[in-house]
């Protein structure tokens, strides 16, 4: 699959200010006033700057607000409806606190789990995916649960809770990635499948529709950077779960070295989620003799 | 709303006859020859005339060399457009209701004004039938040529798809596949029709009709039998011949 920048940039930030307002609506941390106002800022910044992003890879985005109507069957309709009510739970919990210092704990608790609910609603719009075996399979949604609320634990400064979810984040991703290696394969779609003309004998690609490129090539059969897949796995493990993790625990201020923890986080994440679409394989690819 | 409907009595669908067809492309050019003037947004080239040229088509022919056990390798044209399936998960995961199935016949299409060219049809389809138009920002698929097949301005021997229509060889067929009595019904049965992908689980209407078993050449030349081999156990002058040269450092055995 093409690794979007726009897709990319919404996984991962989104992923970080949903997992943040999950914390916030717990009451993880209950900060009141200004204390409050810097909080969901970050949060909203970077949740709402992520859907904005995701939007730039739409063909049509003045029409978004039809993508509403179809929960009933549409995982990406779900996930829009799911955005709308946490942002607006959220950000009634949030003024209570900022401007009156209230703590509406039910309200908060409703808008963390509702958050929560926009990362699972996202992960299922790959895991449904049959055409892409790599991503149908629980570790999706559990991985983009895992960092959604480890990244959110580690931004909102639980040190032991985000190094517990990255422990497990790490053996867990390592599974999503060898599991998946096989998968593609296991799922039984082959040239001969998708051709019926396996009967004969084996298919090869002999010539392609056109001399040129096309949008499913584009969009589906991206073989560039893969060579250098098991290099960036381990970059990702490193960067977003063993090194915030070490760095959270060194012997200084936290405030200080939870920048450098943050930003290794971020940049293992961004990778994560390059090499969730890079290496994912669509069967349409088979047409053309290619994975 | 893009809950599929119940299935349709009538199945609209194409039969596509992988024995007959020669690779022409005449169906891709009448396709978009066709559907870049009528139904929806036009199907956009980018760079048509330069050193990239890419564009929206509704219809590819892949071509395939299949190798046997035994024998020669085949060569098979693939013409390949929507396969208007009865499960179409390119229907279900639509955000906005654009794709549709009619539940009258069965067709797949999408509502232009409603697409927001988010793209994610073209993912759930296991087949590339889906394209998202560069210039339109908005998903062009196979129509079966809706505004062909019911257009009662059109003379009677045109209201079929215009791939169909223009077939030189003969190997598309059009009609309703719901009906076991149909030609297109018969034809499939007859011949072992069948569908792309079957584990996808999408259960197309479209059927690809196998190629036909390649007979065998028999051997008829009558010379043949003279130009057998030469004798190896010569005599005389010319087998005396046959040893010392074969003994010469590199001679043949």
């Amino acid at each position: 699959m093409h690794p979007a920048a726009s897709v990319i940039i919404f996984n991962t930030f989104s992923g970080l200010g949903f997992g943040l307002l999950f914390w916030l609506g717990l009451g993880a941390l209950v900060p009141t006033g200004m204390g409050a106002f810097i909080w969901f800022t970050i949060a909203y910044s970077l949740a709402v700057g992520g859907l904005i992003a995701s939007t730039f890879h739409l063909g049509h985005p003045e029409r978004a607000i039809k993508a509403f109507s179809q929960w009933k069957t549409s995982w990406l309709s779900r996930e829009g409806i799911c955005a709308v009510f946490a942002l607006i739970v959220m950000a009634i919990y949030a003024a209570a606190l900022v401007f009156a210092g209230t703590h509406l704990a039910l309200i908060g608790i409703i808008g963390g789990i509702a958050s929560l609910g926009v990362v699972f609603t996202t992960s299922m719009i790959y895991a449904q995916m049959k055409t892409v075996p790599r991503w149908r399979h629980w570790t999706t949604p559990a991985m983009y649960l895992l960092l959604s609320i480890g990244g959110g634990a580690l931004l909102s400064g639980q040190i032991y809770i985000a190094a517990t979810l990255f422990v497990i984040g790490a053996v867990l991703q390592i599974f999503a990635w060898f599991s998946g290696d096989t998968r593609f394969k296991a799922s039984g779609t082959t040239m001969e499948t998708a051709t019926g003309l396996g009967d004969i004998g084996k298919v090869r690609a002999f010539e392609p529709p056109h001399t040129g490129t096309n949008y499913l090539m584009r969009e589906f059969i991206h073989q560039v950077g893969r060579k250098h897949a098991d290099k960036l796995r381990i970059i990702t493990i490193g960067l977003a779960f063993v090194l915030p993790a070490i760095l959270l625990f060194l012997p200084f201020n936290h405030h200080i070295m939870a920048i450098p923890a943050v930003l290794s986080h971020i940049v293992g994440v961004l990778t994560l989620r390059w090499l969730f679409f890079a290496q994912a394989e669509h069967v349409v690819g088979l047409y053309y003799g290619k994975r | 709303m893009t809950q599929l409907p119940p299935p349709s009595a009538k199945k609209l669908g194409l039969v596509i006859d992988l024995d007959t067809c020669v690779g022409c492309h005449a169906c891709v050019v009448s396709c978009k020859g066709w559907n870049t003037e009528n139904y929806g947004a036009p199907l956009s080239d980018q760079d048509p005339y330069g050193a990239n040229p890419s564009g929206t088509f509704l219809n590819r022919v892949h071509s395939y060399e299949v190798q046997p056990a035994q024998g020669e390798a085949q060569l098979i044209h693939f013409p390949k457009s929507c396969l208007h399936c009865e499960d179409a998960p390119c229907v279900t995961v639509c955000p906005t209701g654009a794709s549709y199935k009619r539940a009258e016949d069965g067709i797949v299409l999408v509502n232009e004004s409603d697409c927001i060219g988010c793209g994610l049809c073209a993912w759930a389809c296991p087949y590339g039938a889906r394209e998202l138009d560069a210039k339109e920002g908005v998903m062009k698929k196979c129509t079966l040529c809706v505004d062909r097949i019911y257009n009662e301005n059109l003379p009677e021997e045109d209201r079929q798809p215009a791939c169909v229509r223009t077939c030189p060889s003969g190997a598309r067929h059009f009609g309703d596949l719901g009906d076991p009595e149909s030609d297109v019904s018969k034809l499939v049965a007859e011949r072992g029709g069948f569908d792309l992908m079957p584990e996808q689980g999408t259960k197309p209407v479209n059927k690809y009709l196998p190629p036909r078993p390649k007979d065998a050449m028999p051997e008829f030349d009558v010379l043949a039998p003279y130009l057998e081999p030469i004798a190896s156990d010569g005599k005389g002058f010319v087998g005396w011949l046959d040893k010392a040269l074969s003994s010469l450092p590199g001679g043949a055995k």
